[in-house]
């Protein structure tokens, strides 16, 4: 079986945490991986104009063979019989007591996301070829791409918390400027804001968890954290897992920093794809997933994560049920998506069950808003759903990836869904005890919730008679765009498989995320046929709801409490906008105002002061040389007379 | 290579070429410039050698000379530089041959008198200060009715007529250049003060006569603030020398008066006189005032020496004099310091995101950087120490390209004001992206050698005042926010330029790229590539905090062993 390929011969003398062998052969490259898409990058943005025909061409081809180097690197260390690589580039911040090196670290957790961030990445550099054809600024467009797949994969190949950081801004910077790349529009300039300053917000957790790190062991670098993570005291390790947290729920767009992540949804969407799908919003997954070693030892911030997690599963369902903008429907279900995730990498044990979920999530996700943009591309850039529907005869090449997207999402035997959120609630319940019964509860029935907003979204683009407004007419996208899709689809459907039953994924993970056969609190088959049953039934009613009636081309009103609140984000950006923004410019206001009238009106009142005094000094001033020369000699005498006496004093 | 008097002649080369200038026929404008940007690259090229044959490891002062000045009371004319002064008078030579190339036009007199830019005049207690402001006011409006009136805002006061000419103008920035390079190499604390006192003079010329609108104002106040500042400073070096004379042989030369004994009460008032010169200068909160007023108003390369070097005379004090000389008022005083630093980076933070007026809005940020800076240093690691004077290079590089993009901005539309933009990069998009570049350094983005020097100073302040340190932090947050608002304000949305100005603007000119590249570049490289500076700045870091008698904290709770290197 291709199972022993990936499972790792346990070596005779297991490395202790957080060691790290020195890269060998062709992992001593490693840092090709950043450099292509970074040149790349460089290349478009400093060439200019003249570097529009080829431009994106060159972006596929940095894209390509940072992807293909990655499969090499894969190769490598798969050889290798302790499966770590680590190579120091340079000496970045090296200051006494600090030394920061810039390095890179391939091991089996960071090489999956390599191959997740470089392959999905490749498949959605093509799709954009068809997508922003039209665009006269696309080859800034794959500049920014290029960017992104620069830094995030600094951020998993980093191996201190620094080098982590470094990407961690770099990917926000990426999203940046991708959300904002039709800046030209207000809202979308706005969104992008939002999502740099919510992210923001979460960095500063990470800078101060770093800043914690070093002022208790001294060093930033993984090895020398985790090496000494046992040494921390309960409440520091506590504290540093909390503001890594932090980090994460800013980078994941989990509560309460997720209000930014629907509204990235402004950006391309190819972008919303890679990055705010398929990789960058799931680098809180792995930023805790990396530091296991340290969560280990606070079990208070290990139980915070999972109740983040847990909380954030219910807010982007139910959100989910309520809007009609498609890209918004696909954006609260992966704030959702990413809280299982969370959840389950916080149950001991559970990790690379988390890790497993997200490569899933990354296949079917993406599948899901590429085939969204398909259909706007066929409509106009149209997203409300209410003015689509009937589209799978007019484009029958998208309603298949997207069904199988959808398949995979909702948990439908043997697709890929199926196999990871099942191992998560598996997980969630093994705990046992109540934090066992709340988390794995809520995990099932968010399940059902995931079946009803996914067909209600289904039925509504694709069944059902026609809704289009006028003018349009839809057509099928181009094979440029379909064919990536088409992969990804083929992912949806096989990857749960195969990385369960073909070459687990747990096992490849086992060396760092560890494994534990926890007991079982009820038979996995049970569990399997409750969450199934669950989501047929969320499924059953959105079939009720939405196919057996019609559906109205504006939202209606007549609608419960809960379904308005959710059609306001549960009051979220009212709470940001009432709680900081507003009594923030009040403050700004009144600061502008007390600047300019107190402290510089306290200057000004003693000016005015000394200039009437000065008034009586100018009198002095008379224009005279002989009484100058005198009160020169005067100071003179006073100066001398002062230095005499101190002379004479000791 | 290092027997040559090279601070001497990097501080004489200048002067030739202001001499030079001064010497031309007042019509060859063209020549001037060229006069002017080939001596700033002289001393450029001067500076390189100099840094190159700078020893690391070698002795704390190099390039040092000593000659009697005024014997009678022990001054010297005594120079020498260590790690951190070497590196903040290489900051002066790369920004000033930029500054020559940015303000190409900035002095041509027509150009200005034609086209007056907008501002705010939005302190009211100041418009009322400034008497003339306000029938200046008048004037304008009586020959604005010539104008076909475009503008529903009341016209910009008229700028007085006097101005100098092009080849004072630059002259200036030559004898500025001189006066700054002495300011940080002089080792006689007399001497500082002289050059200390000195700079100010062409500086106030270059606002007073090449500003904005209000510039004869903000000239003034800048004057005042610093001659107050300077005084106290005056007091507190005479009273060094008599504490000295009081112990033997009278001094001013740095290395004598450091460890000279005095009782608290003497150094905590000594401490005090360098210290509120210092932070008039640099300027902390509440000594900032001045500031938005005087980086308004002043010219773009004016403002760019000004909160790039000067400003820096203030934070580069307090390392050097304020706590080698009086460390036990500094353990004293240190904490009320770090308290007003604190409040000074997210006052100045929120006082930006408030402003409406470009230059001034740059201006308060720098306030909350200067925070971040005096953090570092009264913070007493090496890590923030090292951070500090990292921090004051990088602003330097930073600030000073926010500045010129700004600048070109400003040349573009003829308006200060943020309201009258929207959408520039639409239209000008090498402007945006330069504009983007310049604000993420401002905004500390890791990549750009802001962050390094960011990072350093909350790293080490958080391992002695862990609470400074967050709250510091959270002007992470406000500086994104004023950044982006600015640059979404300006850059973003629908095109909308000033009145009067067209529906298109042109895009960065070669001489425009070419002057704000080199920072960029720059920051870029030190982001990713510190080191050559923190090899030098560390040792000096290491004497001062020796000096001053404090050690780094060591790591609370780890097993002390070194980070382990990879095996095998």
């Amino acid at each position: 079986m291709l199972s022993h390929v990936l499972a790792s011969e346990a070596p005779a003398t297991p490395l202790p945490t957080g060691q790290y062998l020195a890269a060998t052969g062709s992992l001593e490259l490693l840092w090709l991986l950043v450099a292509l898409p970074l040149a790349g990058a460089a290349v478009l943005l400093l060439g200019g104009k003249r570097t529009d025909s080829y431009g994106p061409y060159l972006a596929i081809g940095a894209c390509a063979g940072s992807f293909l180097f990655g499969l090499v690197a894969f190769a490598a260390l798969l050889g290798l019989d302790e499966r770590t690589a680590q190579t120091t580039l340079w000496s970045w911040v090296p200051v006494n007591g600090l030394q920061v090196d810039m390095g890179l670290l391939l091991d089996p957790l960071s090489a999956t996301f390599v191959l997740l961030i470089t392959g999905v990445g490749l498949l959605i550099h093509v799709y954009s070829l068809g997508y922003m054809a039209h665009d006269p600024r696309r080859r800034l467009f794959f500049a920014y791409l290029n960017l992104f797949v620069a830094a995030m994969l600094v951020l998993v190949l980093g191996d201190s918390y620094l080098a982590l950081f470094l990407g961690w801004e770099g990917v926000g910077l990426a999203s940046y400027l991708l959300i904002s790349f039709w800046f030209y529009v207000p809202a979308y300039a706005t969104a992008a804001k939002k999502a740099f300053i919510a992210n923001r917000v979460g960095d500063v957790g990470l800078l101060i968890a770093i800043f914690l790190m070093f002022a208790a062991l001294g060093t930033t670098s993984f090895t020398g954290v985790f090496a000494q993570a046992e040494l921390l005291a309960a409440g520091t390790a506590t504290a540093i897992g909390l503001m890594l947290l932090l980090g994460a729920c800013g980078k994941s767009g989990q509560f309460p920093l997720h209000t930014w992540l629907p509204d990235a949804m402004a950006g391309p969407t190819p972008v919303s794809a890679l990055i705010h799908a398929a990789t960058m919003v799931t680098a809180g997954v792995y930023l805790i997933a990396r530091s296991l070693p340290l969560y280990e030892v606070s079990d208070t911030a290990r139980l915070v994560v999972g109740i983040i997690g847990a909380i954030t599963l219910v807010i982007g369902a139910v959100i989910g049920c309520v809007y009609d903008d498609i890209k918004k429907v696909l954006a609260y279900s992966t704030v959702s998506q990413i809280g299982y995730m969370f959840l389950a990498v916080a149950i001991p044990g559970a990790a690379a069950v988390a890790i497993l979920h997200l490569l899933t999530h990354g296949f079917f996700k993406a599948c899901m808003f590429l085939s969204a943009g398909s259909v706007m591309h066929g409509m106009d850039d149209q997203v409300d759903m209410r003015r689509f529907g009937g589209l799978r005869t007019k484009m029958p090449v998208t309603f298949a990836c997207m069904t199988a997207g959808y398949l995979a999402i909702i948990g439908f035997p043997l697709f890929a869904g199926f196999f990871s959120k099942d191992l998560i609630i598996e997980a969630a319940l093994d705990q046992g005890g109540l934090t066992g019964w709340l988390m794995g509860g809520t995990a099932i029935v968010v399940a059902g919730l995931t079946g009803f907003y996914m067909t209600r979204m289904m039925i509504m683009t694709f069944f059902g008679p026609a809704r289009w407004t006028e003018g349009v007419h839809p057509h099928e996208s181009p094979a440029v765009m379909t064919v990536p899709m088409a992969i990804l689809a083929v992912g949806s459907v096989i990857s749960g498989f195969v990385l369960v039953h073909v070459t687990p994924l747990p096992d490849f993970l086992a060396p760092v995320l560890g494994a534990e056969e926890a007991d079982h609190v009820l038979e996995p088959i049970v569990v399997t046929i409750i969450v199934t049953l669950v989501s047929a039934l969320g499924v059953f009613l959105a079939y009720q709801q939405y196919a057996r009636k019609p559906v109205p081309t504006t939202a209606p009103v007549a609608v419960s409490a809960l379904t308005v609140a959710a059609r306001r984000n549960l009051y979220f950006d009212d709470l940001n906008e009432g709680v900081l923004m507003r009594p923030g410019q009040y403050l700004t206001r009144a600061l502008v105002f007390a600047d300019n009238r107190g402290i510089d009106g306290a200057v000004h009142g003693l000016a005015a002061g000394i200039g009437g005094g000065s008034g009586r000094l100018r009198r002095w001033q008379n224009g005279f040389v002989r009484s100058y020369a005198l009160s020169m000699f005067g100071g003179a005498l006073l100066v001398v007379g002062a230095l005499l006496v101190t002379r004479l004093g000791t | 290579m290092t027997d040559l008097p090279w601070l001497t002649i990097l501080g004489v080369v200048p002067l030739v070429g202001a001499a030079v200038l001064m010497a031309l026929p007042r019509r060859q404008e063209l020549l001037a410039k060229q006069v002017a940007l080939l001596t700033s690259l002289v001393v450029l090229v001067l500076t390189i050698v100099m840094c190159a044959a700078f020893v690391p490891a070698g002795d704390r002062f190099q390039f040092v000379q000593a000659y009697d000045w005024i014997p009678a009371f022990g001054v010297q004319y005594a120079v020498g530089v260590d790690g951190i002064a070497l590196v903040l008078i290489a900051l002066i030579a790369v920004l000033v041959p930029v500054v020559v190339l940015a303000s190409w036009h900035d002095a041509d007199a027509v150009h200005v008198e034609q086209l007056p830019v907008r501002g705010t005049t939005s302190a009211p207690v100041a418009t009322a200060t400034a008497g003339s402001g306000a029938s200046s006011v008048r004037v304008g409006g009586g020959t604005a009715v010539l104008d076909p009136p475009v503008a529903t805002p009341p016209p910009p006061p008229a700028d007085p007529p006097r101005r100098g000419s092009v080849r004072s103008f630059f002259a200036l920035l030559l004898v500025l250049e001189t006066m700054m390079i002495g300011v940080f190499a002089a080792t006689d604390v007399f001497l500082f003060y002289v050059f200390f006192e000195a700079m100010l003079i062409p500086m106030y010329f270059i606002i007073g006569s090449y500003g904005g609108p209000r510039r004869s104002y903000a000239a003034v106040k800048f004057l005042l603030y610093s001659l107050f500042g300077g005084l106290l400073m005056l007091a507190a070096v005479i009273g060094l020398y008599v504490v000295s004379a009081g112990q033997g042989e009278g001094t001013f030369a740095f290395e004598q008066l450091v460890g000279l004994e005095m009782s608290t009460g003497v150094e905590i008032a000594l401490f005090s006189g360098f210290f509120i010169a210092f932070a008039i200068k640099a300027p902390l909160f509440p000594f900032h005032t001045w500031l938005p007023d005087a980086g308004a108003e002043a010219p773009v390369g004016g403002a760019v020496l000004l909160v790039g070097i000067l400003d820096k005379v203030g934070t580069f004090g307090f390392l050097r004099y304020c706590l080698p000389l009086f460390p036990e008022a500094s353990r004293i005083l240190g904490p009320y310091v770090i308290v007003l630093c604190v409040i000074g980076i997210l006052y100045g933070a929120l006082l930006a995101m408030g402003q409406r007026d470009l230059k001034r809005l740059i201006s308060y940020t720098s306030i909350s950087h200067f925070g971040f800076i005096a953090l570092g240093v009264f913070a007493f690691t090496s890590q923030s120490q090292t951070g500090a004077v990292l921090y004051m290079v990088n602003h330097g590089l930073s600030t000073g390209a926010l500045f010129l993009v700004v600048g070109f901005l400003i040349a573009r539309g003829r308006s200060r004001l943020t309201e009258d933009y929207s959408g520039v990069a639409n239209v000008a998009p090498v402007l945006g992206g330069t504009f983007l570049v310049a604000g993420l350094s401002a905004l500390a983005l890791p990549g750009l050698s802001t962050f390094v020097s960011e990072f350093l100073v909350l790293l080490g302040t958080y391992s002695r005042y862990p609470v400074a340190a967050v709250l510091a932090a959270i002007g992470v947050i406000l500086a994104a926010l004023y950044i982006l608002l600015m640059y979404q304000r300006t850059m973003q949305g629908p095109l909308r330029l000033p009145a009067g100005i067209g529906d298109r603007i042109p895009d960065l000119r070669l001489r425009e790229v070419l002057a704000v590249a080199p920072l960029l570049a720059l920051m870029v490289f030190l982001g990713f590539y510190p080191k050559p500076l923190t090899d030098v700045i560390t040792p000096a870091v290491d004497a001062t905090m020796l000096d001053a008698g404090f050690t780094d904290p060591a790591p609370t709770q780890g097993n002390g062993a070194p980070a382990a290197a990879p095996t095998r």
